[in-house]
């Protein structure tokens, strides 16, 4: 069943005319090496075994953005407020050319990562908050969130046993500090705590991360269930935050 | 730093804004010569010019792939790097920064394209206040003229092709170009932008430049060596 009009964190998308979304938006949150990437590759199996259509979206992905944060990264070149116009420009492409069209088409959007992301690093990096935010006031909300929450004495095995520690996820670019353990432990726990900090502010689900993986899926696909199946129709923007502005 | 407040680095930013064909840059190029052979320490920055998104936004307009909201992004991104490795550091260092355009630009021709104007304004909020900011006002068919008379045709983002006011180039120009105009109109007086005529004489114009030039910079102090030598004193 069509649902009432999208809501936008901010001013959303004048231009454009969003209609309505049939589909769901479910966003997996939490900081670096915490499995994100994991848990959705488990996620999407098994969201098609329940009949649903599924598009996948994720952080710095866009088609048009993806080889240049890349490239800039690997130059070192970026400071916070050229980092955040990218990874906004990212966001946008894939907010309008991916998530728009999947939801208006009925397909349950699983998004690796949301604007949370960038609310978070900007607020380690020393941005100004509200900046932040208004930057972002295109983007949809979502219909659920689910934050993968860990401490950062469990995130440093899981990290060392997968890629390994690189340097933009410990924060040597904030110069904490020459020890890349030293740096990503603090760098990251100031990263948890805001991340704990938007939980709390945006109503996220928040689930133990901490554990198996296993134990994780399940409890992501309870509540996935539970959104899409056991309620009443889910009004957009109820589960994740305030309503800030209607469009369409 | 902030928009509406005065910056408070001994450099001096002027910036020259107006439509496409307006002869912003022609003025801005003379102003520089000028300054140049006063005696004065220039540094020069230009709209969309940052190796970082150069590539992308090369692409994107190529094959059209940009939306409102990413094309105003990947312009303020371009913005924010020439800010860091041009803007800022010639301003820390007492130089006067010319730039050919600046966000008004972006207060323009992105909410011409759809965008909304508040988020827009938030979006650039961290540019610091020209000491000086030149409007050339042009009517449009002027303008349409003078490129015209340059190149053979317009160009698609020029023109405003991507927002599909009209098939014609020229038509789609005059439209998109009018709404251009009418938001710069009302920057005017929000910005403090002092509104010269762009029909004029490339010389009368010059003339007038170099007079609005002269008295900006009557409490101008030169580079950091500059104020060293002369013991300090600001």
């Amino acid at each position: 069943m069509p649902k009432a009009g999208p809501a936008f964190y901010g001013r959303g998308l004048p231009y454009l005319n969003v209609g309505p979304l049939r589909g769901s938006l479910i966003v997996i949150e939490g900081t670096d090496g915490v499995g994100r990437s994991t848990q959705i590759e488990q996620l999407i199996p098994w969201l098609e075994l329940q009949g649903e259509a599924v598009a996948n979206t994720g952080w710095t992905r866009s088609p048009l953005l993806a080889d240049t944060i890349n490239e800039a990264k690997a130059g070192h070149e970026l400071n916070v407020t050229t980092f955040s116009l990218l990874y906004a420009a990212d966001f946008a492409d894939r907010m309008e050319n991916e998530i728009i069209p999947a939801l208006r088409a009925g397909f349950v959007v699983v998004a690796d990562r949301y604007m949370y992301t960038a609310f978070a690093r900007n607020t380690v990096m020393g941005a100004d908050r509200q900046w932040t935010r208004d930057l972002f006031g295109f983007a949809l909300v979502p219909d659920l969130v689910l934050y993968l929450k860990i401490d950062v004495d469990h995130l440093i095995p899981r990290v060392l046993e997968g890629k390994g520690m690189n340097y933009w996820e410990s924060g040597m670019h904030l110069a904490l500090g020459s020890d890349i353990f030293d740096s990503f432990r603090h760098y990251q726990s100031r990263l948890v705590e805001e991340y704990d900090r938007l939980a709390d502010e945006f109503r996220f689900i928040t689930v133990d991360a901490c554990r198996p993986i296993e134990s994780i899926q399940l409890d992501l696909r309870r509540h996935i269930s539970n959104h899409l199946y056991r309620k009443k129709p889910a009004r957009r923007g109820h589960a994740a935050g305030p309503r800030l502005k209607e469009n369409g | 730093m902030t928009l509406t407040q005065p910056h408070s680095f001994p450099g001096r930013l002027i910036v020259v804004e107006g439509i496409d064909g307006s002869g912003k840059s022609t003025q801005l190029a003379l102003l520089q010569r000028w300054l140049i052979a006063q005696g004065y320490k220039v540094s020069f920055t230009e709209w969309n010019s940052s190796i970082l998104v150069r590539r992308v936004m090369r692409r994107g307009k190529k094959k059209d792939l940009l939306t409102p909201t990413t094309f105003s992004l990947l312009h303020a991104c371009d913005f924010a790097d020439r800010l860091t490795y041009t803007i800022v550091p010639a301003l820390k260092a007492g130089m006067i920064v010319l730039a050919d355009r600046y966000v008004y630009t972006a207060f323009g021709r992105d909410v011409a394209r759809g965008v909304d104007t508040e988020w827009v304004r938030n979006v650039y909020s961290f540019a610091p206040r020209p000491d000086l900011a030149l409007y050339f006002r042009v009517p449009i068919d002027v303008s349409l003229e003078r490129l015209l008379i340059g190149r053979a045709k317009l160009k698609y983002h020029e023109a405003g092709m991507d927002v599909g006011l009209s098939r014609d180039p020229a038509e789609s120009f005059r439209l998109f170009q009018s709404r251009v105009l009418e938001i710069y109109e009302s920057l005017i007086e929000e910005f403090g932008l002092q509104v010269l005529d762009a029909a004029l004489d490339i010389n009368a114009q010059q003339l007038q430049v170099r007079r609005l030039a002269r008295r900006m910079l009557r409490d101008y102090h030169g580079t950091i060596a500059d104020i060293a030598a002369s013991g300090g004193q600001r």
